[in-house]
């Protein structure tokens, strides 16, 4: 699947359909892509098909027709939970990855401690993941996923389970973290005004089986300033995506 | 994990304000024995004549430092613990092992599994013939009764316990390419050791069990105290026999306590204990 040519686009999803043994059809006719500098975020109804696309363009799972193209090895994952080993304290949870790619000892401390500083979880490093909130846990995931330096970082509703300001701040921090580490992203939510404020472009997906029913492109610049969410503009284009979704869920 | 920053109150359960506190942790238990020792001296007085069916506590205390009997016991008894020990061993090493196979793929433990429910149910009674042929009638023989009593734990909680990694977690491995020997020693063995400890600790309790109940049908060499007990008891030595028995319980329990400790040590950090 990987190709060797650098292009622009990192993701391309053609004609992509899943159709699990059990026969419910998850997707069908399925065509995205994501280019470098891109922030494409998913919104859907719950059980559309928003997780299987993240799982196919992961390798998680195979499309059952279409073809998938990804131009990149250095793919981060998050997952919906921060999937934190609770016998590993934070430091060793965020150098798991470079563990599993026998990256020698200080080589991946340094770059645990680098991710680390990045989500602002210095002083932790010692913490088990008990001892953290929701929040701290799913930011120690976050840097276990940068210790990859991914070039597309994948987000499986990551943070759907967090509270209204917890997310919000996340949401900065992630749009900061975009704006340094210049990872593409696919980011999959139900939040339409969380699509609208971290990403360059938003699909809207209806359900059973799974299709895109709209793309709208964000206008507003990055990076992006947290008062954007205020004005009637960023109003006016969470309505149209919410009426999208309304439409494509009738 | 004392320092204040730890966030969860989880951490601090076992606080002073939280939790029964020292009396009610040991207020109970301790009437209970009040009650019980008061039982038996009410009971031995109505006895009468037969009331050396049932000696008094003090009695029973007694043996335990009298010269002619408690370095009988106490040899026993270290017998038995090494028995015991040796049996709980080799239970956890097949235990892990079997449970370690069966989690690798579905048929595997199909195979597998009735057997070990089988090992469970087969009445030791029935076959001690054939373990006497097999192993003679001296320590082996003790260990192997010893260790089909005590092995079941081992292959359940272990397999519980490899069986109960996240979906979630499997992938974050899987999405990095990792092996299924990373996966087992990594993800799947750390995710299980609270339940192999917990199985460790029902084990070694019945490892105690099995080794004095190998005593009471293999008693060439050096038997332990299930010998002396049968012995007793044939001749109606009944405030020896209850000292033997009060001993070997509560070295079951003190057997019991002190894996729970060692659990505790191992896993208790992230993961409650019981």
């Amino acid at each position: 699947m990987p190709t060797t040519t650098k292009t622009d686009t990192l993701l391309d999803f053609t004609d992509v359909q899943m159709t699990f043994p059990d026969g419910t059809v998850a997707l069908s006719g399925v065509n995205l892509t994501v280019n470098r500098g891109e922030f494409v975020t998913v919104v859907g109804p719950s059980g559309c098909g928003k997780s299987t696309l993240l799982r196919i363009a992961s390798g998680l799972e195979t499309a059952s027709h279409g073809t998938v193209e990804l131009d990149t090895d250095r793919i981060g994952y998050v997952f919906q939970d921060a999937t934190l080993l609770p016998w590993r304290s934070v430091q060793a949870n965020v150098e798991l990855l470079a563990e599993l790619h026998k990256t020698p000892q200080a080589q991946r401390a340094a770059k645990a401690k680098e991710a680390i500083d990045l989500v602002g979880l210095t002083g932790f490093e010692k913490h088990l993941p008990r001892a953290l909130s929701g929040g701290m846990r799913m930011r120690t995931s976050l840097a276990r996923s940068l210790t990859l330096d991914p070039e597309l970082f994948l987000f499986d509703e990551p943070f759907g389970a967090l509270d209204e300001i917890t997310r919000e701040r996340l949401n900065d921090e992630l749009l900061r973290l975009f704006a340094e580490k210049q990872f593409a992203g696919l980011f999959i939510t139900h939040s339409v005004s969380e699509a609208v404020y971290l990403s360059t472009k938003v699909i809207v997906m209806s359900g059973r089986p799974g299709t895109i029913v709209d793309t709208f492109e964000v206008p507003f610049d990055m990076p992006r300033d947290p008062e954007v969410r205020f004005t009637p503009e960023f109003a006016a284009l969470v309505g149209k995506v919410s009426h999208a979704l309304r439409e494509g869920h009738n | 994990m004392a320092d204040s920053t730890g966030i969860a109150p989880r951490l601090r359960r076992r606080g002073r304000n939280f939790g029964p506190g020292k009396i009610g942790l040991w207020g109970p238990p301790t009437a209970l024995l009040a009650l019980i020792i008061v039982g038996a001296y009410i009971a031995n007085a109505l006895l009468g004549t037969r009331a050396f069916l049932l000696p008094t506590p003090h009695v029973v205390l007694g043996k335990l430092v009298d010269p002619k009997t408690a370095p009988d016991i106490f040899e026993s008894l270290g017998n038995t613990a090494l028995v015991a020990l040796v049996g709980l061993l080799i239970a956890a090493v097949i235990g892990i092992v079997w449970a370690i196979a069966m989690s690798q793929a579905r048929w595997v433990e199909r195979t597998l599994f009735p057997y070990a429910v089988m090992l469970q149910a087969i009445p030791i009674l029935a076959i001690t013939p054939l373990i006497g042929f097999s192993f003679g009638y001296d320590f082996p023989s003790r260990v192997v009764v010893c260790v089909m009593i005590a092995l079941f734990p081992m292959v359940s909680n272990t397999l519980f316990g490899l069986q109960s990694v996240d979906r979630a977690h499997r992938e974050l491995f899987r999405l990095q390419g990792a092996s299924r020997w990373t996966i087992l020693t990594k993800l799947e063995l750390r995710q299980a050791t609270p339940a192999i400890f917990a199985g460790l600790r029902i084990s070694a309790g019945l490892s105690v069990v099995g080794a004095i109940v190998g005593d009471f049908f293999f008693q060439r060499g050096n038997p332990g105290i299930g010998a002396l007990i049968a012995k007793y008891s044939a001749r109606l030595n009944s405030a020896e026999l209850f000292a033997s028995v009060l001993v070997a319980s509560l070295f079951g329990v003190v057997i019991f306590l002190i894996f729970g400790w060692i659990g505790r040590r191992a896993v208790g950090k992230w993961y409650d204990f019981g």
